[in-house]
Order: structure tokens, then sequence, then C-alpha cells
């Protein structure tokens, strides 16, 4: 792999830009790999890529039925944060946002990470004595937050108004170095760095079976032909319960859509991204100048990546009310993506029923921050067969057991 | 928008009027359970990519409870019926097999 450079960019102006390579491979699969990852979104990508950085294993297919990152990564609305109230919860998402502030020098590919600033409004009591708690909770756990007041909410960010009628902005949880990245550049830096480790992406090709025999995964069946494997780990997002079913067991998940919207592109307004949770919308402002807008989920079980109109009406209505001047923006582009939600709104990072099949799902409206953090965990469960530090209580056990990692109360919101 | 026929009041009623409710038919488990049925009752789901069966409620409408028959991949309706059904009546597995012949659904086919 050629490496980016200043240097290869003028090399390459002065010769009409013809010398630079294909940014990964699309090869054939072969007939065996030590590891199938199943789901080339940024936490299977990201898996496949600490397994041979962290561990030396590179042996590794990632089989695709679309196109890499054309899952929720690609549809995401790219928030970055750490500021969650439970202990194993801000552990993760902490070492994610940390590997997220040097991904694009780790990858050698711009990932553009933006640590502007995510402050989380509070507009009720409740609320102010919810993210005091969180500040607290931030504090212990080491993560740099702190709870701030209605001035300085309007100093950050001057086009919120603090004094709606409904809603009055109380307060807010403000985590500094939380911020927002390029989303397809993050599933293409760690595509581009694990074709570079010898890693075959192999897109377009749908899995259909999970081979077994006596408790063990054996190989997978796909729409190119049948690939047999050591290890398989299945990061597939929405369609967990289809692998799952495939491979014999249930999960404690239900797939939803998620929409998103961005407005025409207007001058630079805002420089941070606001989360409004008792309202239930999003907010930041892209590069291009759009206004990126994300609500809650859909209520219904859903699988087309399309939802339902009165969603995005209901956001949009929403953030007006704090954002007076959207209500002159046009609306462009809106989307949705089906994300998989569980019980107690955490991620499951766990062994299965079977020995040597392993899953990573349930990051439901939140997991775009989480690849890089998520990957290194989900990873070192696959080298080592049993859960490290990050990954321990994120168990598909736990739910049996009783041991939530509630969030639903904390993050409120998608996002 | 989703619109579903309410079996109890007749209305078409669209998706602002009615409030999700989650997989039907689950059989509940109360105290004194062991923890693989209280674990299957509270928080597994067959979460299909296919033929579905889901509550629903007429919240602004008669208020009542109904179950219906939805293809989560297109979202298609295949029916509704009243919430007090303990298996979808046979006029609906009929109009699924129509629609869809070979589908499967927990133990019903
Ligand atoms: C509208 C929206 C807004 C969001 N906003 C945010 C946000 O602001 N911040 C945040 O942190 N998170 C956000 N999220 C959540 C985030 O996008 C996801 O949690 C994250 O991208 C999940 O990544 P993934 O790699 O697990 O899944 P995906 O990117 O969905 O990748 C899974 C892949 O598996 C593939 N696959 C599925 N079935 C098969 C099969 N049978 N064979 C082969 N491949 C298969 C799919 O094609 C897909 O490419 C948002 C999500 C949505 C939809
Ligand atoms: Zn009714």
């Amino acid at each position: 792999m050629k490496r980016y450079s200043v240097l290869a960019i003028a090399r390459e102006a002065l010769r009409g830009h013809l010398g630079w390579d294909r940014a990964w491979a699309s090869p054939a699969p072969r007939a065996h790999y030590d590891v199938v990852i199943v789901g080339a979104g940024g936490h299977g990508l990201a898996t496949a890529y600490y397994l041979g950085k962290n561990h030396g294993i590179r042996n590794v297919a990632i089989v695709e039925k679309g196109w890499l990152g054309g899952g929720n990564t690609g549809r995401n609305t790219t928030i970055i944060r750490s500021n969650y109230l439970q202990d194993p919860s801000a552990a993760i998402y902490e070492k994610s946002r940390s590997l997220y502030e040097t991904l694009s020098q780790e990858l050698n590919y711009n990932v553009m990470f933006s640590p502007r600033g995510v402050m989380m409004l509070a507009q009720t009591q409740h609320e102010v004595r919810g993210y005091q708690r969180t500040a607290h909770a931030n504090a212990l756990q080491g993560v740099a937050t702190a709870y701030i007041g209605p001035q300085k909410v309007k100093e950050l960010c001057p086009i919120i108004h603090i004094d709606g009628p409904r809603y009055p902005v109380l307060g807010a949880l403000w985590q500094p170095r939380g911020g927002t990245a390029r989303h397809d550049a993050v599933a293409w830096g760690y595509a581009r760095a694990c074709s570079d480790m010898g890693m075959d992406i192999i897109q377009q090709c749908e899995v259909t079976a999970v081979r077994q025999s006596q408790g063990r995964v054996t190989g997978i069946s796909t729409t190119k032909g049948d690939i047999a494997c050591d290890k398989l780990g299945i990061v597939v997002a929405g369609h967990s319960g289809e692998l799952a079913r495939m491979a014999g067991f249930r999960l404690p998940v239900e797939s939803l859509a998620l929409q998103a919207l961005v407005s025409e592109p207007i001058k630079p307004c805002m420089d941070v991204v606001v989360m409004a949770n008792t309202v239930h919308g999003y907010m930041s402002q892209s590069d291009k100048g759009e206004m990126v807008i994300g609500g809650g989920t859909d209520g219904f079980n859903n699988f087309t990546q399309r939802g339902s109109f009165h969603h995005i009406e209901e956001t949009v209505r929403a953030l007006i009310e704090t954002f007076p001047m959207l209500s002159r923006l046009k609306m462009l582009r809106q989307w949705g993506g089906i994300v998989d939600m569980t019980g107690d709104r955490s991620p499951i990072i766990s062994p299965t029923p079977l020995g040597n099949c392993f899953i990573n799902c349930g990051w439901g409206t939140g997991g775009f921050k989480a690849i890089p953090g998520s990957g290194w965990a989900m990873a070192d469960l696959m080298a080592r067969g049993t859960p490290g530090p990050l990954a321990a209580a994120f168990g598909l056990d736990r739910f049996r057991a009783g041991r939530f990692i509630d969030e639903s109360v904390a993050a409120g919101v998608a996002h | 928008m989703l619109t579903l026929h309410c079996p109890h009041c007749g209305t078409l009623a669209a998706e602002t009027e009615l409030t999700a409710g989650g997989e039907a038919h689950l059989k509940r488990f109360g105290p004194g359970s062991d923890d693989d049925s209280f674990e299957g009752y509270l928080f597994m789901r067959e979460n299909p990519k296919g033929v579905h069966f889901e509550r629903w409620r007429h919240s602004y409408g008669c208020g009542k409870w109904f179950i219906a028959a939805r293809c989560t991949a297109t979202l298609e309706v295949f029916g509704t019926y009243p919430a007090q059904s303990s298996a979808p009546p046979q006029h609906i597995r009929d109009a699924i097999t129509a629609r869809r012949p070979g589908w499967g659904w927990r133990d019903l086919a």
C-alpha cells in the first residue's frame, strides 16, 4: 500500500493523478480462513483490523452482502461521545473516543475526527438532576465532562433559544472532546488497512447459512459459495437476529428503523453538536454546511431502511422550538437505517452457544462512536476465546443474570 | 405511513393513531418460573425479516388491543385480529400462505 502524504499528493499532482492505488482489493473468496467476519460495517472491519494489528491474526475474510459501509455505518449522524452513566459503558465508549483522537494517523486515512464538543441539553428538572449525576459519574470514571448552566450553553451555541415556552434550556452536560467524524471514511480507512494486511474483503456476498458440526461452526454458505473457517464473528447490526437464526440461537434484539435528515447547506452557524433528549432531536452542522438532524426510532420492527414521515416531522417540529432559525430551512434528503435494539440499550459483545462463534451487536442507535473500541474488544474476545475487561460486562448472559447495563435512562434518545 | 384495520371498531387506522406493542403471542411466565423461561419471555425475540405477528393498540381510536400479521421486509399487511386470540386464526394463516408460501414463525407454519 502506498502511504497517503503531502508528498504523495504533490507527486500525483505532477503526473495527472495516475499513480494512486486502489484503496482495497476485491478478491474472490478462498476455501478456508482462520477467521471469517460477517458484515463489513464499521464494527466488522474494526474487529478484523485489530485482529491483525493487536493479535497477529491476518488470515481473515470479511464477508458483506452489499457494499462495505453501506449499512448503518454509512447512514448515521456521526455523533461521538462517551458521557454514559454506567461504568462498563464509560470504559468502552471512552476507549473508543480516545482511539478516534489518533485514528487518522493510525490508519493513514483522514477520518475527519472533529472533537468540536457535544452538549446534551437539560430541559426538565429531571434531566438537570440526571445530567448532574452523569457528570459526577464521569468524573469518577475519568471521562472529562461538565455540567454547565444556560448562559454557557448560549455562549457555546448562540443559535439556541434558551427561554422556550415549553422546554426552556436549564443547563447541559458538556463533553468538550466529543464531536463527529466522517462515517464513510471510518469504514474506508479500516477497509484499506485490512486489505493492506492481506485480509480479503468480499462484497456482494450474502451469508445464507452457518454450517456447523458438534456444537461448533465449520464455515458459512454464501451467494459466492461455501467458505470454511476456524472462528466466526457475526457483526451485522439489524440483521443479527437473522444470522443468529441461521446459527441456531436466539437474541434479545429487535430491529427498528431510525431516520436522519439534512437541510440545504448554509453558512457556518453552529460549531458544536447539540442533543435535546426531552424533545427528541439532535443536530450538528456538516463541513458542507448542511444541518444534520436525527431523532428517535420508529415504533415497529422494520427491515426496509425507510421510516415513517411523521417521525421526522416530530423531530423537526421539536427542534424548531429550540432552534427557531431552522423554520426557514429546506430539508434536502432523508433516509433510514435498521438499528438493533436491546432491552437495556447496551450492546452485546459475546461468546455464543456455539464454541467458536462470537457476536457483536445491539449497538442500536449509538454505535458509530463505538467502532474503534468495539473492534478492539471484539478482536480480543475472538483471539483469546474469552472476553477481556472491555467486553466482559456485555455478554449475552447478562439478561438471564439480571446484570443489565441500563443506559436507556441516561441516554434517553437515539444518537 | 402504515395503516392497519382495527378489528374492534372497523376503522382503517393510520400509524399516528396507533401504538406499537411489540411481539405477539408471548407465553408469559410468573414467579417461580426458571431462569430459562424468564429470559425467553422477557428478552428473547423472533425479530424476523419477513412474516411477523405483533401487538398494536388503537390508542387514539377505540383504545383496544389487536394483533397484526405483517411482513417486516416489505411492510405488507396480511391481516389483523383481536388480541384475545391465543393463536392466529386460520383465515390469517391462509392469507399469509397465499402471499408467502413456506413461511414460518416460531412453531407456526
Ligand atoms: C439514522 C441513524 C443515525 C445514527 N446516528 C448515530 C450517531 O450519531 N452516533 C452513533 O454513535 N451512532 C449512530 N447510529 C448508530 C450507528 O450507525 C450503528 O450503531 C453502527 O453504524 C453499527 O455499525 P455496524 O458495523 O455494527 O453495522 P452496519 O454498518 O449496519 O454493518 C453491518 C453490515 O452487515 C451486513 N450484513 C447483514 N446481513 C448480512 C448477511 N447475511 N451476509 C453478509 N453481510 C450481511 C450489512 O449489509 C451491513 O453492511 C445511527 C444509526 C442510524 C441508522
Ligand atoms: Zn379501534
